[in-house]
């Protein structure tokens, strides 16, 4: 929260001037008909996206040398706000004179920069980045049809947040060097999820494939299991099947993780002194410290959530016994 | 020129009202729960404000209009009140709201559902009205509550809340209504229609923002939601806003008095007003007038996105709403559109007119040559009326 979230603003406040005049006189609104591609020596392409049910529609008129590829023309038609229509206004400009490749590689963030007044000031506000994300779907849509491929075919990586095109393996990247556990942490090392906010769980603007607190859970899991994967080789061993050495490991990273806290916040701790196999028994000797020496519940509640935590995570056969 | 046509969301405060408020800021700022001259000399004049607020909606006596902060904190106190009395206690389990409510009431609703209420949604039909039958359908013997609106603000839907209120009487149901579009524009006399407790706020009908109400029947009872220093019988405690509440009675005499005036001459003025629109080709409207408050209109324009259509309005000094006022923020579709469901491709189109009794004839000719202007400049942008060449199949439209 804060000030800034607190009182929203008119978001036609954040427009740049420059988002606003296209808005009031878009540039490259217009249609190209096949005859006046035919005069031109192009091949007219024709490209929609989006759906006026949705919201937000765009249709992409190219006009195109067949020889070179390049795009002679690039006219727009919008149903959409402002921003929408400034966007598409701003990549049918960027699109005149490049190749049917070099277009491709216009992105919503070239198109959102090209608009701006300032380099540092953002030409929209965050919510209407999204309108932006139409304008460079439209083009892979026109360019497919041009070389007749499939429209996926450009993307090279899986895009988490179209806003601020943060992929899914530098969004996996992150969490895991930095240890990331909130979705503001990852906004805050990527930009992911500070736009339109689809991306950060369900039930936003667009529904999405993958979304960010997916990635955290994902991540949450991992690191349970890298408990189980302390051998050398990596790979996922059994508790059962630990060396005693992986075992103490294993059993000391559990009780930093769920246990020592709860047992500190009482003036107390434990340690561990030794793990036996007992038939299919695993017993682990522990012994109280400080506040837990001679409580109460040394040996029954506390006793019990800390075989609990530990047969959950590790093995069901694990039993604790203080010495 | 500058006109302001969306009252609905809320309206200017009238200088007759704002004139009985202003000595209570510098002159007469007592607390009027003190014991001294400063608090006494404000007695008389609340309690003439609450005499014209229950002159208003012609409550009796013996019930309580309580003076809440606004329409927002009276919905949320009826139906988390209700919570606690009988659903949280195991006496019922069920309440009822229309699907169209204001989001006061859908997002409490949703909130006591994640706490175990079971919520009954009553739907639309496809003229945006709520048919009394489905509340009849929707009782259980456990249904603690049915709240209903008298008018909705988007399309300025009339519900039938005589209807509703016969049917919770003979079921031994609650009716709550928030009446908030309804003051000013509808006779809203509480005991005629049978409602147990009623909603409004004084800036939808000329008074100052900051100042809303419920009334609840004599012998309903609600636990308060704010607890503290008893004001208001203790049923809602907080020191009261003595500008706040002189406004509102001076706003709500002057809304009963100009009522007439309002179903008359302002429906007249939206009637021709709705009939020029409407010349414009691709234009509709749900709701029959007949049906709506006098002052309301909602109507699409085919292919025009509705916040594009109110940034051509606003650009030439015109305000106008896309329908509920949060949609400035949260850019949804309009939920009431949404519900209707008839045309998917008009549901980011409609635009609400609302006007007022401040409302004249020279605005709305100004303002219907902008919508003109706007419409056909618009439409020449919008990918809905472009050209496309023999063969291309458009994925734009659901088809017209």
């Amino acid at each position: 929260m804060g000030i800034d979230s607190l009182i929203g603003g008119t978001i036609w406040d954040e427009y740049s001037q420059k988002v606003t005049d296209l808005m009031n006189n878009p540039k490259n609104m217009g249609e190209i008909t096949e005859e006046q591609a035919k005069e031109m020596g192009t091949k007219l392409i024709v490209a929609d996206f989006g759906a006026e049910s949705c919201g937000d529609a765009v249709r992409l008129y190219w006009a195109v040398d067949p020889k070179t590829d390049v795009i002679k023309e690039s006219k727009f038609k919008s149903f959409g706000c402002g921003t929408a229509i400034a966007s598409s206004d701003t990549m049918a400009e960027l699109c005149k004179g490049k190749t049917v490749q070099e277009a491709v590689k216009i992105t919503n963030i070239d198109v959102e920069k090209a608009m701006r007044d300032t380099p540092d000031v953002p030409s929209v506000p965050p919510q209407k980045m999204h309108c932006s994300v139409m304008a460079y779907d439209v083009i892979k849509k026109a360019a497919s049809q041009y070389m007749n491929v499939d429209m996926e075919s450009f993307e090279e990586e899986i895009i988490v947040c179209e806003c601020a095109r943060v992929s899914l393996s530098t969004l996996k990247e992150v969490i895991r060097l930095n240890d990331l556990t909130t979705v503001e942490q990852i906004t805050d090392y990527t930009k992911a999820g500070a736009f339109c906010k689809s991306c950060i769980r369900p039930g936003g603007h667009e529904e999405k494939d993958i979304y960010l607190v997916d990635l955290l859970a994902e991540y949450e899991k991992e690191k349970l299991a890298q408990v189980a994967t302390l051998g050398n080789d990596g790979a996922t061993i059994e508790f059962a099947k630990m060396t005693i050495v992986q075992k103490l490991k294993a059993v000391d990273k559990v009780i930093d993780d769920n246990i020592r806290q709860m047992l500190v916040m009482d003036g107390g701790d434990m340690e561990v002194l030794d793990i036996k196999e007992n038939g299919v028994n695993i017993d682990i000797y522990i012994r109280y410290l400080g506040a837990c020496n001679g409580c109460a519940s040394a040996d029954t509640g506390t006793l019990f959530a800390i075989e609990n935590i530990l047969k959950e995570k590790l093995d069901q056969n694990i039993r604790v016994l203080p010495i | 020129m500058r006109v302001y046509l969306d009252n609905n969301a809320t309206t200017i405060v009238d200088p007759h009202v704002f004139e009985e408020m202003e000595p209570f800021f510098v002159q007469k700022y007592g607390n009027p729960n003190s014991l001294h001259a400063f608090a006494g000399e404000t007695h008389p004049y609340i309690k003439t404000a609450m005499e014209k607020i229950y002159a208003g909606i012609q409550a009796d006596r013996k019930d309580s209009v309580v003076i809440t902060s606004c329409a927002t904190e009276s919905n949320n106190w009826v139906l988390k009140s209700i919570y606690f009395e009988y659903i949280l206690t195991g006496k019922k389990n069920h309440i009822i709201v229309s699907e169209v409510e204001h989001p006061s009431i859908i997002a409490t609703a949703k909130f006591i559902e994640s706490q175990g209420c079971k919520v009954t949604y009553l739907p639309i039909n496809s003229e945006g009205l709520i048919e009394a039958q489905s509340v009849r359908d929707a009782i259980t013997d456990k249904t603690a509550l049915v709240s209903v609106m008298w008018a909705n603000n988007e399309t300025g839907a009339i519900f039938p809340v005589q209807e509703i209120g016969e049917i919770c009487k003979e079921h031994d149901v609650l009716f709550h209504s928030d009446a908030v579009q309804a003051i000013g524009k509808l006779p809203v006399w509480v005991q005629t229609f049978n409602v147990d407790y009623l909603t409004f706020s004084a800036h939808k009908f000329h008074g100052p923002k900051g100042v809303g109400a419920l009334y609840i029947k004599q012998g309903r009872e609600l636990i308060p939601l704010l607890h503290g220093g008893s004001q208001m019988g203790g049923l809602r405690s907080g020191t009261l806003n003595v500008a706040g509440i002189v406004g509102m009675g001076k706003a709500m005499e002057q809304a009963v008095d100009a009522l007439d005036f309002e179903m008359s001459d302002i429906r007249e003025m939206r009637d021709e007003f709705e009939d020029a629109l409407l010349e414009i080709p691709d234009t509709f409207v749900v709701t029959p007038r007949n049906r709506r408050t006098p002052n309301t209109i909602l109507i699409s324009f085919r292919g025009i996105e509705g916040e594009s259509m109110l940034w051509d309005l606003n650009q030439a000094g015109i305000g106008a709403s896309t329908g509920s006022a949060c949609a400035s923020e949260d850019l949804e579709a309009n939920s009431v559109m949404e519900a209707i469901g008839a045309d998917e491709d008009l549901a980011h189109t409609a635009i609400r007119f609302s006007l007022s009794r401040y409302t004249t004839q020279e605005e709305l000719d100004y303002t219907l040559e902008v919508v003109k202007k706007a419409v056909n400049r618009l439409r020449e942008i919008s990918s809905s009326y472009a050209y496309a060449p023999e063969g291309h199949e458009s994925g734009l439209t659901t088809g017209h």
